[in-house]
């Protein structure tokens, strides 16, 4: 036990303090933070101004869209030849028949496509215009009209769980976020079992350790101080981000709220009142305050301790599971380019256990869900999803099963990637099969 | 001290080794010979307890050996290398430690060897920035540094300059006569006649010779003497008639050096006898073959040397 505890201390000392590991560990909360704002902001970021002349042939629209800061309508009574549209400032073209009050239908042309959110801009300000002109023509009250429209709400409720909401599809997301940890920490970490594994056999090193220590006390205790590092890393990305996170959220939070203060003003009020009258049955204008609500709701929901539990359960045992396999490859091969034809057959559970989880946000109750996370190459990644939207709570049967298989498999795998790893590191220069493979499991050693 | 008893392992279809047994006495260099494939790094390794054998036993000092018992030999592997981005002292004191030294204990016993050497600038020195001697120095001392009482070394002189392979021919007679068995298993015959007491010879996973290097080489002798006389070498030829054979001759400042073969159970006494009317004798030798000839004889210079891929040796 001594040796092993040297064999770990050597394998997380000698990683730790390599630069290569403070960096990532600044960095990863750094670039993850910095990618996620850079998408929010470039989503917010248009593609400059859009000019939009509306071809009015049904004399409905003129002068009655409001312009954005960033979208300015034009009006044209008639048909502009797609030459001149080509040579004018214009970037979007709209074209709206006479018969649009029966067909509903508008042909936008565009010289760059307009983005999405400017799309929806146009869609809504002519739709709000059509709107009004059928209820006019219809001789239908505005007030009215706002009073019977009806924008169903779908409240989900499971019969199981005392008449609570449900919000599972946001906890499968979360679900999925903590699966795909999962994920990236067995690919990395693993791969970096194999390259140590690698790097000590072609230093020749090896046969002078296992005169002193087992192969296999040397193979768990390059997986478990590896295990340690990123356990590490994790930790430290961990407390990175909650006071990256914190400092960013604080900042966020002020120009939020200043912003909607000088928006919003006086009506805020007054538009409270209505939506209590209303009780609930507003019109499209989701509550903010009913947003932050569900976010506490769920986050009150999920049994926190025990998703973290499982997701160290998970973690640690399909890295265990895969590790050990990485590490028989390592053991087999004489250079990286080897490691190719071993690989796949480890790779491709592990993407198939995502493709898998990303399918169980949506369906977490499929066929396809419940047999992956059984299944111990795909469990650790499928049934945190499971985990998370409290399915797994319900079958606690099979979330027993799944444990009690991962644990029976990485058993097995260490094992056998021990007998493996113990033939393979003494071989050189032979290109390794997979019968020969075959044939070192059963050498007395 | 070490006796191997009746080891047989196979690698698949391919029988490595078959019923070897040898006997390594205490306090002495002990030579395992053989060439390329014939079995001598797999029968270390069971040894060294690395892979255990088929069938057959390991004893240690008339006890089965155990997994304890690793902290009692040092290895040299022949493929043999160090972490080459750890820095030497520390890598000195984690393969110490590995072999059950405490910590300071260790460091003691490094410094000493480290200054010995001289080799004390090294210890701060990553093993990738070190020359292939120095490094194959830094190896051999972490080998004997836990003082075990069965040295294995696997080709030791590989690597070294001259001047370093004497330093290690040092230290490993000095280590002999502290008391420390050593076995030695190396292609290069001139350090076995210079080193080894006795020899065991596999070849085809079999020992095929085995006993003290007096007794092998005597056993080897085909009764050949190097007579040396003064007068012609064909009345000396003449004169030996049909006790020995006359291999052949040199001729330096009128003496002249034969090489006899006796023949048909022919004694010295009866060639000295027969040609003494003839010359004047001035020296008699019995030639005795050299390892490297025993060896060459012994393996068969006709057996095609079959090494299955993958083992090195």
């Amino acid at each position: 036990m001594g040796k092993i505890k040297l064999i770990i201390w050597r394998e997380f000392i000698t990683r730790v303090r390599k630069p290569s590991f403070l960096i990532m560990t600044i960095l990863g909360p750094l670039l993850l933070i910095g990618g996620i704002s850079l998408v929010v902001y470039l989503g917010m970021q248009e593609t400059g101004i859009q000019n939009v002349v509306v071809i009015d042939k049904a004399h409905l629209l003129t002068n009655k869209l409001h312009p954005s800061d960033d979208i300015k309508f034009y009006y044209e009574p008639d048909d502009i030849s797609d030459s001149v549209f080509k040579a004018s400032p214009y970037t979007t073209m709209v074209e709206v028949n006479p018969l649009i009050l029966e067909n509903n239908t508008i042909q936008v042309f565009y010289k760059d496509l307009p983005s999405l959110s400017v799309q929806n801009y146009i869609s809504r300000e002519i739709e709000k215009v059509i709107e009004a002109e059928k209820l006019r023509v219809n001789h239908v009250d505005p007030a009215t009209y706002q009073r019977i429209k009806t924008a169903l709400k779908v409240q989900l409720f499971d019969i199981d769980k005392a008449g609570k909401r449900s919000y599972d599809q946001a906890k499968a997301g979360i679900g999925f976020a903590f699966g795909y940890l999962i994920f990236i920490f067995i690919f990395l970490y693993g791969v970096q079992v194999m390259r140590g594994v690698m790097e000590e056999k072609q230093n020749r090193v090896v046969e002078v350790l296992v005169s002193s220590v087992k192969p296999f006390q040397l193979m768990m205790g390059k997986i478990v101080g590896i295990a340690m590092v990123g356990l590490t890393q994790f930790l430290l990305w961990i407390a990175l981000s909650v006071v990256l996170g914190t400092i960013g959220l604080s900042f966020a939070k002020d120009k939020i709220s200043a912003s909607a203060l000088q928006e919003a003003g006086p009506q805020v009020t007054t538009q409270l009142k209505a939506q209590l009258e209303q009780s609930g049955a507003s019109g499209d204008q989701e509550n903010p305050n009913e947003e932050l609500g569900v976010m506490l709701d769920i986050l009150h929901e999920l049994p926190i301790a025990a998703i973290l539990g499982l997701f160290l359960f998970y973690f640690l045992c399909g890295y265990l599971l895969y590790s050990s396999l990485f590490a028989a490859v390592g053991s087999a091969v004489d250079a990286e380019t080897d490691t190719q034809q071993f690989m796949l057959p480890i790779t491709i559970p592990l993407m198939l256990g995502l493709f898998i989880a990303q399918t169980a946000v949506y369906n977490p109750d499929g066929p396809a869900v419940f047999w992956f996370s059984i299944i111990p190459f795909t469990s650790p990644v499928v049934m945190m999803v499971r985990i998370a939207t409290g399915n797994a709570f319900d079958h606690l049967g099979e979330l027993f099963l799944s444990m009690g298989l991962l644990i029976a498999t990485f058993l097995f795998a260490t094992w056998f990637a021990g007998r493996i790893y113990r033939t393979g590191i003494l071989m050189y220069g032979k290109k390794v099969t997979w019968k020969e493979l075959g044939k070192w499991l059963f050498y007395k050693g | 001290m070490l006796a191997v008893e009746n080891i047989v392992k196979r690698y698949g279809d391919h029988l490595a080794l078959d019923g070897v047994s040898i006997t390594v006495p205490p306090g002495k260099v002990f030579g395992l010979l053989g060439p390329n494939g014939a079995g001598k790094t797999t029968l270390i390794r069971i040894i060294t307890r690395i892979t255990a054998p088929d069938s057959g036993r390991v004893m240690l000092n008339e006890k089965p050996m155990t997994d304890d018992d690793v902290v009692q030999m040092g290895y040299l592997p022949e493929e043999r290398g160090l972490y080459k981005k750890m820095k030497v002292g520390e890598q000195a004191l984690y393969l110490a430690q590995l072999k059950g030294m405490g910590k300071q204990e260790a460091t003691k016993r490094l410094k000493e060897w480290f200054e010995r050497w001289e080799m004390g600038s090294w210890w701060n020195k990553k093993v990738e920035e070190l020359s292939k001697g120095m490094a194959q120095k830094v190896q051999f001392v972490t080998t004997v540094l836990h003082r075990p009482k069965l040295l294995i070394l696997d080709e030791p002189f590989s690597g070294f300059d001259p001047i370093n392979a004497d330093l290690i021919r040092t230290e490993i007679l000095r280590l002999r006569d502290e008391g420390v068995t050593v076995m030695l298993s190396t292609h290069n015959m001139g350090s076995v006649e210079e080193l080894c007491e006795h020899i065991a010879l596999i070849d085809h996973s079999h020992v095929v010779l085995n006993g003290s290097v007096k007794e092998v080489r005597k056993r080897f002798s085909d009764c050949t003497y190097a007579v040396e006389f003064k007068g012609s070498h064909v009345a000396f030829a003449d004169a030996l008639a049909y006790h020995g054979e006359l291999l052949d001759h040199v001729e330096e400042d009128g003496n002249c050096t034969a090489r006899v073969r006796l023949l048909h159970g022919s004694t010295l006494n009866q060639v000295l006898a027969a040609t003494l009317p003839s010359v004047q004798i001035l020296g008699v030798r019995e030639e005795v073959p050299g390892m490297h000839d025993i060896f060459i004889r012994a393996v068969g210079e006709n057996t095609p040397a079959t090494v299955p891929a993958g083992f090195t040796e």
